[in-house]
């Protein structure tokens, strides 16, 4: 049974209607140069029984490793109830709710959303979501540049301890708009951001200063320097933050004198599972001040004229449904399904539970360094203050240790030398609040024992002769 | 019928331009487009000492319906804006010609203005285009 809406005798009576013989009629206008016609490498439809099967092998291929990667996205508790409630009917749409007078539950669940981001932000207002951490970063810069109206330079100062995804997506969209990102080099010791990396752009036209935080390699930057400095500058700050570092760690508001104007990030780590990359969600808030050069849906509460509370989408004439070619951005949707579940996870855990995640994280975490830096041959890669997530150096080549483990089904962490070839055997672990003490342990006892074979003195690893 | 004031310059875009008496050019929305953009909630001024050529956008009127760009009716610098705006877009809607200016400029190529409707002309190009 096919699940389209249309029967064919409602596609014949729309066509009739029209006056076209049939559905290719209306593609007419596009010259058959630019069609695809038969997509090739596509195959033949499968039934259910059999798409089944083929899902449930890759499923077991991926097979469920003990986690102990981050780098972006993270293996958190999601209570069962989460997605039970997500998934009802009411809920089950990502559609953006237009009709107010249909969608009242979805909206004030996307208002009470807006609310609890801000409060966790420190900022005063956040839009409905966007598509994810990368691309809402590459938003909040293209937003920057419209706000920052003293600013004419549209140039944009990135650290390169921000995410490498983030930074790669930001190029992607931003380059073909005149916008120059400016890489900052980190601190080789530290792993951090510094002040002499600012220097040299002292007294330059800068339109926003980007800051993560705590970094890609879970490193806390100076944020009141940095915010301050670029505010000194005449630029916007814009704040990359994990949502649930912000329940510990001062949130961009708050950061130096006057707080970062924009934040965004990836919400994942609020109630999505890591499941193949996505699809998560972007966050984006900012100070009001800059509310209309936002992009993406804002809900607002409002009174009906018998004086009922009712939530309704706004400021909607900056958008492109509007305003065209001339609206804020073309972002013109949200991940609403998954602001549903993210927003049901707060509420169930509420800021003091979202807090002790982070400390069980952050403990973890520390826990799982103190045991793999046992061996001589595993060292903390930076000597600064981390969060949730850290860097670590390997003496003997990372390749030789990370196959053993992967072989004993453990994801032992992200080899930073993808991204940054520098740093060369180093490998980026976290461990989140799901790793228990028993996880750890047995992660420390696989990892000495394959150093232990690599090292063993006149037991090196020959090739087998053919 | 349209408040057309026969002293002010008026140009396609629906923008109203006054000569001062120093020879600085006050400008603003005319009656006729504050009327068809509706209740103004908000308008985003442009920032002094800004230059701008003639047909540039340059400020926004957003209301309820839409937002819409303002544009320079001649070249020049920008010397004042109406902040009072900020707070209450809605003088655009009660008081377009008055308190309801939007910003005043430095012109700098002579002959621009020339170029602008006056409002006789304007009343006879609202006429045409609402045909």
């Amino acid at each position: 049974m096919p699940f389209i809406p249309h029967s064919e005798s409602d596609v014949r009576d729309m066509l009739a209607a029209i006056g076209s013989r049939s559905i290719e009629d209306l593609f007419d206008e596009i010259p058959a140069s630019l069609r695809m016609g038969k997509l090739s490498g596509v195959p033949e439809g499968l039934i259910e029984q059999d798409i089944a099967r083929l899902m449930m092998q890759r499923a077991e291929a991926d097979g469920r490793p003990l986690c102990f990667m981050g780098a972006g996205s993270y293996d958190h508790h999601i209570p069962a109830a989460v997605w039970e409630i997500t998934t009802r009917g009411e809920f089950y749409s990502a559609y953006t709710p237009y009709q107010a007078e249909a969608s009242q539950g979805t909206l004030q669940l996307i208002y009470e959303y807006q609310t609890m981001m801000a409060a966790l932000t420190g900022l005063d207002v956040s839009n409905a979501s966007l598509y994810d951490g990368a691309s809402g970063l590459a938003e909040a810069v293209l937003m920057a540049v419209r706000a920052n109206r003293k600013s004419k330079s549209r140039r944009i100062l990135v650290p390169t301890t921000v995410h490498p995804h983030y930074r790669q997506t930001t190029h992607t969209i931003v380059n073909n708009q005149q916008i120059e990102l400016v890489e900052l080099p980190y601190c080789p010791q530290g792993g951090n951001t510094l002040a002499e990396a600012l220097k040299q752009y002292e007294g330059e036209d800068i339109a926003a200063l980007v800051i993560q935080h705590p970094n890609f390699f879970g490193i806390l930057e100076e944020v009141d320097m940095l915010t301050d400095w670029a505010h000194a500058q005449g630029a916007l700050v814009i704040g990359v933050a994990n949502p649930v570092s912000m329940a510990l760690l001062k949130p961009p508001g708050a950061w130096g004198a006057n707080g970062a104007d924009i934040a965004c990030g990836d919400g994942q780590p609020l109630g999505v599972p890591m499941m193949g990359g996505g699809p998560y969600f972007g966050y984006m808030c900012c100070k009001q001040e800059f509310v209309r050069q936002m992009p993406g849906r804002i809900v607002g509460r409002t009174i009906d004229r018998d004086d009922r509370v009712g939530y309704t989408l706004t400021l909607q004439a900056r958008e492109q449904h509007i305003r065209r070619s001339k609206a804020t951005s073309n972002i013109c949707t949200n991940q609403g399904l998954l602001v549903t579940a993210a927003t049901i996870h707060m509420s169930l855990l509420g800021a003091e539970g979202l807090k002790r995640v982070a400390q069980a994280c952050h403990a973890n975490t520390r826990k799982l360094v103190a045991a793999l830096t046992v061996s001589e041959c595993v060292k903390p890669l930076f000597n600064r203050p981390y969060f949730h997530e850290a860097a670590l150096r390997f003496s003997l080549p990372l390749d030789n240790v990370l196959r053993p483990l992967h072989a004993q089904n453990i994801l032992p962490g992200y080899a930073l030398a993808q991204e940054y070839p520098e740093l060369g055997d180093t490998l980026l672990v976290c461990a989140t609040e799901m790793r228990s003490d028993a996880d750890i342990a047995l992660y420390a006892d696989h990892l000495g024992r394959v150093i232990k074979t690599q090292t063993a003195a006149g037991c090196p690893v020959k090739p087998k002769m053919a | 019928m349209s408040n057309i004031p026969v002293e002010l310059k008026y140009a396609k875009s629906h923008e109203w331009a006054r000569v001062n008496d120093d020879g600085s050019v006050t400008v603003g929305i005319s009656d006729t487009a504050q009327d068809q953009l509706g209740d103004m909630v908000f308008v985003e001024v442009p920032e002094v000492g800004q230059t701008v050529t003639a047909a540039e956008a340059c400020a926004v009127v957003e209301s309820v319906k839409a937002a819409s760009d303002v544009y320079a009716p001649v070249s020049g610098e920008i010397v004042e804006v109406n902040e009072d705006l900020a707070d209450s877009p809605e003088t655009v809607n009660n008081d377009a010609y008055g308190e309801g200016w939007i910003f005043r400029m430095e012109p700098s190529a002579a002959g621009e203005l020339e170029a602008l409707m006056d409002a006789d002309a304007y009343e006879a190009f609202l006429a045409a285009e609402s045909h």
